[in-house]
């Protein structure tokens, strides 16, 4: 038997037995990744956790559109003294440029108006736009140093999530779904959620492929808890049909296909049954977890006043944390409208006012239940922007264009350095000068933290061992705490 | 866990290994040692020499076996003890130089140690990979083991049951019986319609099959043929083919607007139901449009390599995308035909497969010639539509209209030729009736006599002695003309504007802005008269000006944006010069008698005050083709020269081009025939475009190819020509060196490839596994098949049979193999979990469209239309906006009707937001080329089935006809719907079960009727008011319990 295909076969076949020894037993369990790996008893001989995991579970709060690293999260308060001069030919060292600037006469730089402070005993500099999360800074480790590949959104979120700009390749949580199965049995291993502030209407969309399982096979794809409707597709019986009913049909269901199971002997049927019963178990616990109603006041007021308002990114920040008790292992959160090619200071206002407060409450409310210990936070978008102006720089305004050559985000929670800043750009914030981190190397350190060395999580497919960071990625150490 | 269970698991493990590994006999390298290899060692000791440690090669036996500089061999044949290789796996893991290295993460288990040493103590003897060898056509085994004396094994003359059962034998197994007649059709309807068959079908089936053996077969071949020419066959494998060619009715990335690249699917079909042969299948797609005077069916083919996602997203690098979709066709062509990873080598050599990076490039400028941007073109980014190059696809209304108008074509031609013979006579006899050669001379141009200009922005104009109108007097910022002028009756086609410089003026140029520039931003003409009942507006389709100012074209005066416009440096001194443009009607305006014409000059542009200065206007009542500038209606000089020298003194060139101006500009039956031509074919162009079109290949220009470092598109390398690659057959003697010559080369019976890959895909659609179980690449990190005799016998008998895939296929499930029962025993499940050998039937899931067509078909609402634009069923609500505020395809709106019961491979499929079920139930995205689903077992699945509404809705129609067809009793009713949902009867137990059920039911549903119609009320249909509302709620419920029973999912 080869090694690497191991797993798969495993999968298979650790359902079989898992049914073998529960068929008495109708319900007690479910199967595949969507269910619990302790319901399937920890002798299962997964290769994963490779070590000792400083998380058990992550939030990734996805900024979908790319933010302003110089506006939040990298001071260049120099470049107040050249303001308008044309970006030197030194700093952009001919390195290519979208079609939306390319063609632009001047690249006049844009100094931030935002003022920046440092904050808490670390003295992590923030800017004036994110009060809320300055209040939590000692928790943080801001990356300033990040970069990618990509200069378009499409292929640069693509990246972010599954490693490669084409499409095809499964998302990190359908990755970590694989590897590292569930906590929960009556919760998907996967939960997405998308929300849109007060961005433009039509700015940056997201695509399925984001939380898609590429190539794994398809249970480890992300839920996306919708907006509309059922959190989940479908949860909902039928009007006309109770709960009660819905047992009993259950019931003749499982005794029709039991029948069968005896009669042709095909563990899939089993398998089968045992779905349907996590499915209705699914028909309360993803009510119970989106009804936040028995939630203490001061805990919504936390997250701010949009909290009460499904489909924000505070009520997906406080279902974040329910999951999260529930210990769903993977929580996505995409936040739409980052994307500021004009009218920069008005939507960036607007954006944080969205996220800033909610993000700040989910990081208390994580560590005033001890949850902040192991589970991790990663919040940042796909690449960062331009220090030149897009279109006309006034005094109170600019847009700025796409920048795959550094950018920021932070991390906090499990096993993260807190309290610290990693890399730096140059004075332009155009390239880095120390420290860079690619976005393998970022993803490289997430699986790192849940416990995962990325050269090992692999998969077969098409004759290749396909993995999340392709052939690359290192753990960044200094981040870790 | 138990140790019990801990044993059970590792059981199986063992036993599977046993189906590979064959104790007795001499290994073979392809067989037992070469995954081995490829899959611990090649990674530093294969092909590629970028990434080869130590210098060592073991992928070629004559490196392998080259002493090293050390004097040591890897490899001596015969003798394991001197070997460095086995030195050196047979290390503890933890010393330091054993190999794999610990830190690869692949030690080598002990029997592939043990395996390795035997190899090279039998001699170390190496094969070529098996798939690029060419199949070698092994002689059917005899069957005479006693264990295949039973049922139908006995009887097949098919050589599948022969190569299967010799492989059963060896591993001392026995096949099962055959399935019983219900299950047999139901599968085989499925696997061939993807329908269940209907009661009618069952019920004759299983009479004839209870008779003799024979009979029973024959009925069976029956079934077989029957479906094999059914319409549904093609939507079948297509459903299929679709994957492969990555369809989608939407462009993917950012915006995702529409696209329609339906009649592509449409050909497919057709081309499936038609039988067309592999070959000829392969050839229309890849290269139809370069075949000797191609159809246009053969053209439309051809969209198989443009249902490649576009990309349209703001401040793209068109050549990145360019490049980007012409590398998704090589490797979707790789993944399609050839089975084969070749999208390793975008970046780099092929780390297992003997291709290079140059090979991949080489295929790539096949493609490389299409006239396309690479961006959405042709088409917006948001609206969405099809881009170039594209292919009209009438229908037949639209070819009989056609055929109108193309016959109005060729008697207009017709009748021109006629007319040409006259030609010669008819300059004759206008030049005789002429006084002298200038009485032909005309001006095109009439000046109006405009009467009054006025200003809206109280400017003064005043009417000079040559016609033309001086502004003077205040200019504000914005200022609108407006000229009156008597119109001569009969027709106008065009509108002449000329400006003069003049000393008054600033800079005493042309405009009135301080600079001496304007800029016009409107011209806006009407035709009044007593006989008209209200001014008729003349659209101005055609304009030209003899100068633009760069970024002012006169053209931008037809947009609907009211502030660019016109203008014509005014401020440069050096182009200080009059200036003149022509506005040309859409189509000639017929000018009643006492006619006034109004022109309005507007000037709307950001810069204040460009007004213009001094301008004069006329008209034409020329044919528009003919009107230019210059306004000489008369023969250019040129003519007038021709026209003053003796007949019989002109040159044949000067006879040409007198008869070409008298043809174009002298009234009479030839420009009246000429004219009668050109109509009927702006009718044809204008037909056209109504007509739904497909987007296609076309060989344009050839652009250079190169190997572009690290896949990039913008680190060109080596240049390379169309050459396929070097390790397979090379091109057939006498294909062309393009696309279509790839096409003849990937079909050719030489290949060693794409014969395999369509049986073995084939096999693995009716057995659930290939042959080879990687059905996605048959490249050396490819599984070694488990029949691989059986896999050369059917490719090369595809080959024989003409690339026939209906006879393929006809000869799969007729096999004794594929019509076993699917009844397995725990023994068998241990033996062999993936039934790769075939001791019992193939038993897996339906596929996601399956499933849905299937509930409406048993349920009677199926719509089976085939083909046409792709449709809207039921979705949730939001489905295209939760994600997405882009584009055309937002705000989802159900069809109502037929729309939504038609086969779900119809359904309009949405790249990034596709439809939600078919996702859950592992259909790709289409965002690439994918030619494996996975089969997966999940409650969303569950949840769907039991709570969507199409499902619930279908549970109803199904519960009205269990009601109304099956019998009075629920004893019946349950037994009819049993048996149309799965094709066999129920057994007493069950229906004990369900019905116990359903009687609960009634009682519940008859208490809360409010209930009961809130369940009816599911869907667009209306349920059947006849009907006890209590009753057929709970049967509803029941029928629902049907639908989602195990082996209603599933394929028996």
């Amino acid at each position: 038997m080869k090694t690497d295909s191991t797993l798969q076969f495993q999968d298979r076949l650790n359902r079989r037995i898992f049914l073998k020894h529960t068929s008495t037993a109708i319900g007690a369990a479910a199967l595949g990744s969507l269910l619990s790996e302790e319901a399937q008893g920890a002798a299962v001989t997964r290769k994963f956790p490779n070590y000792a995991p400083r998380a058990k579970r992550i939030i990734y709060l996805f900024q979908s559109g790319a933010p302003s690293q110089m506006d939040l999260f990298d001071p260049k308060p120099q470049m107040e003294k050249h303001r308008a001069e044309d970006l030197p030919a030194s700093i952009r060292m001919g390195q290519r440029l979208t079609t939306m600037t390319s063609g632009q006469k001047a690249f006049p730089v844009a100094p931030s108006i935002f003022k920046f402070a440092k904050h808490g005993q670390s003295g992590i500099q923030l800017s004036e736009l994110m009060p809320n999360i300055a209040g939590v800074a000692d928790e943080l480790c801001v990356i300033r140093s990040m970069f990618t590949e990509a200069i378009n959104h499409d292929p640069a979120i693509t990246f972010c999530q599954t490693g490669s700009q084409l499409a095809g390749r499964p998302s990190i949580g359908a990755w970590l779904s694989y590897g590292l199965g569930s906590l929960n049995r009556d919760l998907p291993a996967y939960v997405v959620m998308t929300s849109f502030g007060t961005g433009r209407r039509d700015d940056q969309p997201l695509y399925d492929r984001l939380w898609g399982s590429g190539f794994l096979p398809t249970q480890h794809q992300g839920v996306r808890f919708r907006n509309a409707g059922d959190p989940v597709l479908y949860l909902s019986n039928p009007a006309g049909v109770d709960r009660p009913m819905r047992r009993q049909m259950l019931d003749e269901l499982a005794a029709l296909n039991q029948r069968d199971f005896e009669a042709f002997g095909d563990p899939e049927t089993q398998t089968r049954i045992a779905q349907y019963e996590m499915a209705f178990r699914m028909q309360t616990s993803v009510p119970d977890l989106v009804d936040t109603s028995k939630e203490p006041q001061h805990v919504l007021d936390m997250y701010g006043p949009e909290v009460k308002t499904p489909g924000t990114y505070a009520a997906n920040c406080l279902l974040a944390r329910r999951l999260v008790e529930r210990d769903v292992r993977c929580i996505q959160l995409f936040h739409m409208g980052w994307d500021h090619h004009g009218g920069l200071p008005n939507a960036i206002r607007g954006q944080c006012r969205d996220t800033d407060q909610p993000t700040a409450a989910l990081i208390k409310d994580l560590k005033q239940r001890g949850l902040l210990d192991d589970t991790l936070i990663v919040w940042g978008g796909e690449f960062g922007r331009t220090i030149y102006s897009q279109g006309t720089l006034t005094a109170t305004n600019y847009g700025r264009d796409h920048h795959p050559r550094c950018y920021s985000i932070f991390m906090a929670g499990g096993g993260v350095k807190k309290g610290t800043t990693w890399g730096e750009t140059d004075d332009y914030s155009y390239n880095i000068t120390r420290d860079p981190v690619h976005v393998h190397d970022l993803n490289a350190t997430i699986m790192h933290l849940l416990g995962i060395n990325h050269e090992r999580l692999n998969y077969k497919y098409q004759g290749l061992d396909m993995r999340l960071t392709g052939i690359a990625g290192n753990v960044v150490k200094g981040v870790v705490g | 866990m138990t140790a019990c269970s801990i044993r059970l698991m590792i059981l199986p493990l063992a036993l599977a290994a046993t189906v590979q590994v064959h104790a007795a006999g001499k290994l073979q390298y392809n067989r037992d040692v070469r995954p081995i290899l490829t899959d611990k060692c090649f990674n530093c000791h294969g092909a590629d020499a970028n990434k080869r440690k130590g210098d060592l090669r073991l992928d070629l036996r004559e490196s392998a076996l080259k002493p090293a500089k050390s004097g040591d061999c890897a490899i001596m044949p015969g003798k394991p003890e001197k070997s460095q290789l086995v030195a050196r796996i047979e290390l503890p893991h933890d010393d330091d130089d054993v190999m794999p290295p610990e830190k690869s993460g692949k030690p080598l288990t002990s029997e592939e140690k043990a395996t390795l040493r035997q190899w090279i103590s039998e001699g170390a003897e190496y094969q070529g990979h098996w798939a690029f060898i060419p199949p070698v056509r092994a002689a059917v085994p005899q069957i005479s083991d006693f264990k295949f004396q039973i049922s139908n094994w006995a009887a097949s003359r098919n050589p599948i049951d022969a190569f299967i059962a010799a492989k059963l034998a060896k591993e001392n197994l026995q096949p099962s019986p055959q399935a019983d007649a219900a299950t047999l059709i139901r599968r085989v309807s499925l696997d061939l319609t993807g329908l269940p068959p209907t009661a009618e079908e069952v019920e004759a089936f299983v009479k004839e099959a209870s008779d003799s053996f024979d009979k029973s077969d024959r009925a069976y071949e029956k079934v077989v043929d029957r479906l094999l020419k059914s319409p549904h066959y093609g939507e079948r494998m297509a459903m299929q083919w679709l994957d492969f060619a990555r369809y989608a009715d939407s462009h993917g990335f950012q915006t995702d607007s529409s696209r329609a690249m339906w009649p592509w699917r449409d050909w497919v079909i057709k081309a499936f139901n038609d039988n067309k042969r592999f070959d000829q299948f392969t050839i229309e797609q890849i290269g139809g449009d370069l075949l000797p005077n191609a159809k246009r069916d053969q053209i439309v083919a051809t969209g198989f390599n443009r249902n490649h996602r576009l990309n349209g997203e703001g401040g793209i690098i068109a050549e990145e995308w360019r490049v980007e979709n012409n590398i998704d066709r090589v490797e979707t062509m790789s993944y399609t035909w050839l089975g084969l990873t070749l999208n390793c080598c975008r970046c780099h050599d092929h780390k297992y497969d003997p291709f290079t990076q140059k090979d991949f490039y080489s295929l790539f400028a096949f493609f490389n010639n299409v006239p396309e941007s690479g961006t959405i073109q042709g088409a917006s980014n948001r609206s969405g539509g099809n881009s170039e190059p594209v292919i009209e696809v009438p229908d037949q209304d639209d070819e009989k209209e056609l055929a109108v108008i193309k016959k109005k074509i060729d008697q207009a031609k017709a009748k021109v030729t006629e007319i040409e013979l006259q030609l010669p006579n008819l300059v004759a006899s206008w030049e005789a009736d002429m006084e002298s050669p200038e009485a032909a001379k005309r001006e095109m141009w009439d000046p109006l006599a405009v009467v009054t200009v006025t200003s809206e922005g109280k400017a003064s104009p005043k009417k000079l002695p040559d016609g033309s109108w001086i502004i003077g007097g205040r200019n504000p910022d914005f200022d609108t003309y407006t000229a009156t002028a008597p119109l001569r009756e009969g027709v106008f086609t065009g509108l002449l504007l000329e400006t003069f410089t003049d000393p008054s003026l600033p800079a005493q140029s042309l405009g009135r802005a301080f600079n001496g520039n304007y800029v016009l931003t409107g011209i806006e003409a009407e035709i009044s008269a007593p006989s008209l009942r209200k001014p008729e507006k003349i659209t101005f389709a055609r304009a030209e000006a003899d100068y633009s100012q760069k970024g002012y074209d006169v053209k931008l005066l037809l947009d609907k944006d009211p502030k660019n416009g016109w203008a014509i440096d005014g401020n440069d001194p050096k182009k200080k010069t009059d200036r003149k443009a022509m506005f040309i009607a859409e189509k000639a305006v017929k000018v009643p008698a006492g006619a006034t014409l109004t022109v309005k000059l507007t000037h709307q542009s950001k810069f204040t005050g460009h007004n213009i200065g001094r301008f004069r206007l006329s008209s034409t009542d020329d044919e528009p083709a003919l009107v230019s500038l210059e306004g000489h209606g008369g023969p250019p000089a040129a003519v007038l020269a021709i026209m003053k020298t003796p007949t019989e003194n002109r040159t044949p060139k000067q006879r040409e081009e007198l008869e070409k101006f008298f043809r174009s500009s002298v009234d009479g039956p030839l420009r009246d025939a000429d004219y009668a031509l050109a109509a009927a074919k702006a009718e044809l162009d204008k037909f056209n475009r109504l007509i739904p079109t497909v987007m296609v290949m076309k060989e344009g220009p050839v652009r250079d190819a190169f190997v572009l470092n690290r896949g990039e598109y913008d680190k060109p390398a080596e240049k390379v020509t169309m050459i396929t690659p070097a390790v397979l057959p090379p091109m057939p003697k006498g294909a062309p060196q393009n696309r279509l010559g790839l096409a003849k080369w990937l079909v050719d019976p030489a290949n060693p490839l794409v014969a395999r890959v369509w049986v073995n895909r084939a096999w693995e659609r009716f057995f659930g596994f290939g042959l080879s179980k990687s059905t996605e690449n048959l490249g050396t990190q490819s599984e070694y098949p488990v029949h691989p005799e059986l896999l050369d016998w059917l490719a090369t008998e595809f080959v024989r049979t003409d690339w026939d895939m209906k006879a393929m296929q006809k000869l799969m499930v007729m096999s004794a193999a594929y019509r076993q029962s699917s009844k397995v025993t725990p023994a068998l499940l241990e033996k062999d979990p993936d039934n790769r050998l075939l001791a019992r039937g193939p038993r897996f899931r339906l596929t996601g469209e399956m499933i849905r067509d299937q509930a409406l078909a048993i349920s009677g609402l199926l719509v089976p239309t085939i083909g046409g634009p792709s449709v809207k069923p039921y979705m949730p609500d939001r489905v295209w906006d939760d994600t997405s505020k882009y584009g055309d395809l937002r705000g989802y709106k159900a069809d109502t009707g037929e729309g939504l019961y038609r086969r779900s491979f119809y359904t309009i499929w949405k790249r990034t937001a596709a439809p939600p079920t078919m996702l859950l139930f592992d259909a790709p995205t289409r965002e690439v080329c994918t030619v494996k689903r996975s089969r997966t077992n999940t409650p969303l699945q569950a949840l769907s089935l039991l709570n969507e509404v199409t499902f619930v809705e279908a549970a109803r129609a199904f519960a009205e006809q269990m009601i109304t067809h099956g019998g009075n009793t629920p004893e019946q009713r349950i037994a009819y719907g049993y048996k149309r949902a799965t094709a066999t009867a129920i057994d007493p137990a069950a229906q004990k079960t369900l019905v116990a059920g359903v009687a609960k039911r009634i009682a519940q549903f008859k208490a809360k009727p409010d209930e009961a119609t809130a369940l009816l009320a599911q869907g667009s249909s209306k349920a059947d008011p006849r009907l006890n509302p209590a009753e057929l709620a709970a049967y509803t419920t029941t029928a629902s319990v049907l639908l989602n029973l195990d082996r209603v999912v599933t394929r028996d």
